[in-house]
């Protein structure tokens, strides 16, 4: 019998990139096959054309053995694709069932929309393959697991056989992740063919029948979890040996270099987002701040660097004030702030190379002289930290934005590293990296850090806090739930916490012994 | 830990109370300072409410307040507002900002109108007629809006229309036609519009003023050139007011809402119309998807751009119709920019009305109210430059946008252009 899916030979260039490169997939009836790659080795790319939303430059695609052309969603949609895209694609201001039926839209009498029908129909898809739900709860009240879920429905509602998941893991907690692996089992025991795209290799072993792994836009290798291991699995993800684990010494805290107490932020729309945070960082020591996305943490840290104005409480660095200080302020305390959105918040893309890397100290000597920059100084500043930080640019003249997101980080940490500091602020710092520059950062966080400077790390991948801290603070609804030490916490209980379980009760489930601490991207 | 949050939060909440608080108390000072202070104590004011010409099934008694002492109780009522709001604090100040401003506006009336009489009935019909083009223009927002295209070419939509009401309807001697023309031309604006932003992803706000500079120039050239100089090319004529049966003989909302032209009731049944499609049909929710996540909408197969095309260019029909109001519906000749920054005016009434026909409408009134005002204190003699009188709408404008509504959402992908890769 033909595979549900087949792709051939299917090739996809974007300017300057070759994004797909005469890729050949199978996908056979009710099997959950993964596909494995770092970010941008074309996996995206590669769904996209299935799903319509890119056309290929070249290749065929087979449904169930026949030759088809799919030139927008709704071809896929028709021949039983459906796609549970990454950023969920709902709106937040209308209902779980209004979500649903947009584009399928059940009427009565031709003119008005059937609600009532189109939540029944909601509700008879969610009882059969138990994706629990309310029909008339707005996205925007909902958790990101659930919206997860309305997601699947929406696949199922359009009566979908072939599910493609694009990186569904990547905004949950652990514990929804084991109801999402849970809920793709059922899938598949109904008969439904699944690709689940992730660039985390426990997530492959865990749930996949057979994986195929893409690198650079090229399809290297398929194999299954029986044969497979995760170095092998590594080793064909990066295309050299990769070091799983942080190697790194026992802390030796100093003195309190970050002091905030009592702090209040509020949004922009007037939400209270941080709600009474009080903590310390020492000397020498890694605070990991966990949490789903969306609890705070970006506000906290904003407000930690002057970008926000904090309603309540001190923040000291160094036992100095800082509370309503500038950004300039702050970071002549010694404060380094490598931001969560690195295009928006830490480059000015349009800039080259050289004045990026001076943002933060132009105006001093030795770059500037009165009102006047030295160039010379800059350029040869930036080609030594260009040099010293290994970033891979074809001189530091281009604009930072032809840099690959791996090197646009390894810039902002370049900046922030080669001046004295005493605290350092990472907010999501290997956020879309591949391993490799993962490894990296990861190495320069913890050399810092042994280096005696204070490190405030915010990451919502449990497993990057996991392999860097020293303590762990779990942050949920504005608020710090717990604050233990690194050796004491695992996955299970941290889980726990980010989903708003108290800290008795997360003791309480404690079970599994800690974990191994493994490279955040595998 | 929870419990000292809360606290905290509590006390960020009472220090924006207090403001509120202040304010309250500020508008009881202003009652005082300016109103009780200048009313001699055996004064009355007299509303009238019945229409200069009895036309309901009722005469309703004239309202007789003894000036003073009113004023003093309308005083008392902001400054027990503003008192309780700053001890305790209401838990939402929605209505109680309501009250206050409604004690505001009927105290000026009192005093304006001491010793006088005044007709309500006359100012809340005439409000109603001025909010026409407003509301109008808000709805062609609503419209364009919904779909994140902002439309602040309104104002030049409009003038267009009302040039070609008065242009077409003078030659052809039909107001039918002349009222089609004025939509056919600003739908043809909104269709530049369209393009010019869906298509070649123009900054909306520079392609909006393009098309505002372009009607002004255009309309006031061809109004100087022909219509000031051949009286027969401005003289299309006006709808005349069709009292509704029945409704119209309800004492006082009769007379205030159906004694008025076709375009009125056109208005009003655009307003159902919109509300409706809006929110209960496919169009509705298509529209809507694409004004808060247009990707979402194209991932089910929903045509953004298409939606967009024709959600603008129905903006711009609706507009053709305010602007025809201006001439075929109200004076009868065409005036250079004579639509006196209504279309801007409507943009507010919109973002007043949080996106929403029925709010938009509420608040087109309200700007309708302030616009109305003005002339009849100027006839009442109020003791205030008319350079003064005249600003009262857009102050109202001003005020409404800047501190009463706080924060309107706008649709979330408003003013972006969908790029589809």
């Amino acid at each position: 019998m033909a595979p549900v899916l087949e792709l051939r030979g299917i090739t996809k260039a974007f300017p300057g990139v070759l994004a797909n490169d005469h890729i050949d997939l199978t996908l056979e009836e009710g099997e959950i096959l993964a596909l494995l790659g770092e970010n941008g080795a074309g996996k995206t790319t590669l769904m996209n054309i299935l799903y319509g939303l890119y056309q290929p430059d070249a290749g065929e695609i087979f449904v169930r053995g026949k030759k088809v052309e799919i030139h927008q969603p709704n071809d896929a949609i028709r021949l039983g694709i459906g796609m549970v895209h990454q950023h969920f694609m709902l709106v937040p201001v209308f209902t779980v069932t209004e979500n649903v039926m947009l584009g399928v839209e059940s009427m009565r009498y031709g003119l008005f929309l059937d609600r009532r029908k189109a939540a029944d129909k909601v509700r008879e898809i969610s009882k059969q393959y138990k994706l629990e739900v309310n029909p008339d709860d707005y996205i925007k009240d909902l958790p990101v697991g659930v919206q997860q879920r309305v997601e699947i429905i929406k696949v199922l509602y359009r009566k979908a056989d072939i599910l493609i998941l694009d990186e569904p893991t990547a905004v949950l907690t652990p514990q929804e992740v084991e109801e999402l692996f849970k809920i793709i089992r059922s899938l598949k025991a109904q008969g439904k063919s699944i690709i689940f795209i992730t660039h985390k290799l426990k997530e492959v072993m865990a749930i996949a029948d057979r994986i195929t792994v893409l690198r650079q836009g090229r399809a290297v290798g398929t194999t299954t979890p029986a044969e497979a291991t995760m170095e092998k699995l590594a080793q064909m993800m990066v295309g050299r040996e990769v070091e799983l684990v942080v190697r790194k010494k026992e802390a030796k805290p100093g003195d309190v270099v970050l002091d905030v107490e009592n702090l209040h932020v509020v949004d922009h729309r007037g939400t209270p987002t941080v709600r009474g945070v009080t903590f310390n960082v020492r000397a020498g020591e890694v605070l990991g701040v966990a949490g789903v996305q969306g609890n705070g943490q970006t506000e906290l840290v904003r407000a930690l660097t002057g970008l926000m104005r904090p309603e309540m409480g001190r923040i000291r660095i160094n036992g100095v004030d800082i509370t309503n200080a500038s950004p300039r302020e702050i970071l002549e305390q010694g404060v380094a702030h490598v931001p969560e959105d690195r295009q928006k918040d830490g480059l000015i893309l349009k800039y080259p190379v050289h004045d990026n890397l001076v943002l933060n100290t132009y105006y001093v000597p030795p770059f500037a002289k009165g009102l006047n920059l030295q160039f010379q100084k800059i350029y040869e500043a930036a080609a030594e930290r260009a040099y010293e930080f290994d970033i891979r640019t074809p001189n530091i003249y281009v604009p930072v934005s032809t840099l690959s997101g791996g090197n646009q980080q390894k810039t902002i940490v370049a900046r922030e590293f080669s001046r004295p500091i005493r605290l350092l602020i990472a907010s999501q710092p290997t956020r879309g990296l591949d391993v490799g520059s993962i490894e990296y950062i990861h190495q320069r966080i913890v050399q810092k850090r042994d280096e005696g400077c204070a490190v405030l790390l915010v990451s919502p991948e449990l497993d990057e806090i996991l392999a860097l801290s020293d303590r762990i603070a779990v942050m949920y609804r504005g608020q710090f739930v717990a604050i233990l030490p690194a050796a004491e916490a695992t996955r299970q209980q941290l889980g726990l916490l980010m989903a708003g379980v108290t800290a008795a009760e997360a003791m309480a489930a404690e079970e599994a012994p800690a974990a191994v601490e493994e490279n955040p991207a595998l | 830990m929870a419990v000292a949050a809360r606290n905290a939060e509590l006390t960020i909440a009472r220090r924006r109370h207090v403001g509120t608080g202040v304010f309250f108390l500020l508008v009881a000072l202003l009652i005082l300072a300016f109103f009780v202070r200048t009313t001699a104590p055996d004064l009355t004011t007299t509303f009238g409410l019945n229409p200069a010409r009895l036309t309901t099934a009722l005469k309703l008694p004239d309202l007789v307040l003894p000036s003073l002492p009113s004023l003093w109780f309308l005083t008392v009522v902001c400054a027990f507002l503003g008192g309780w709001q700053l001890a305790k604090g209401f838990r939402s100040t929605g209505w109680a900002l309501g009250v206050v401003a409604f004690a505001f506006v009927a105290a000026f009336l009192i005093w304006a109108a001491r010793g006088k009489s005044m007709n309500l009935v006359g100012m809340l019909s005439s409000s109603v007629l001025r909010s026409i083009p407003i509301a109008l223009a808000a709805f062609c927002g609503i419209l364009c809006e919904r779909a994140a295209v902002i439309n602040i070419a309104i104002e030049g939509m409009m003038l267009t229309g009302a040039f070609m009401a008065a242009w077409i309807g003078s030659i052809t001697h039909s107001l039918w036609i002349g009222l089609l023309a004025a939509m056919l031309a600003s739908g043809l604006l909104a269709a530049i519009l369209a393009v010019l932003s869906i298509k070649f992803k123009v900054d909306q706000i520079v392609s909006g003023t393009v098309i505002n500079i372009f009607a002004t120039g255009l309309t006031s050239y061809l109004s100087a050139k022909f219509l000031q100089v051949y009286q027969n090319l401005n003289n299309p004529g006006i709808f005349k007011p069709i009292p509704l049966p029945l409704l119209s003989r309800i004492p006082l909302i009769g007379p205030v809402f159906f004694e008025h032209n076709i375009i009125v009731y056109i208005t009003f049944l655009l307003l159902i119309l919109i509300h409706v499609m809006l929110f209960y049909t496919r169009w509705g929710l298509r529209t809507r998807a694409v004004g808060e996540h247009p990707k979402a909408a194209d991932t089910l197969g929903v045509n953004v751009f298409r939606t967009r095309y024709i959600n603008v260019i129905m903006g711009g029909l609706v507009a053709g119709i305010g602007g025809a109001f201006f001439t075929i519906g109200s004076v009868g000749r065409f005036d250079e920019v004579m639509t006196a920054g209504k279309g801007f005016i409507g943009l507010a009434a919109m973002i007043f009305g949080k996106w929403t026909p029925l709010g938009a409408f509420g608040s087109s009134i309200i700007f309708g109210f302030a616009d109305s005002l003005q002339t009849k204190l100027q006839i009442l003699q109020v003791p205030i430059p008319s350079e003064f009188l005249l600003m009262a709408p857009y102050l109202v404008t001003m005020i409404v946008l800047a501190g009463v509504i706080g924060r309107a959402v706008p649709p979330a992908a408003d003013g972006q252009p969908y790029e589809k890769q």
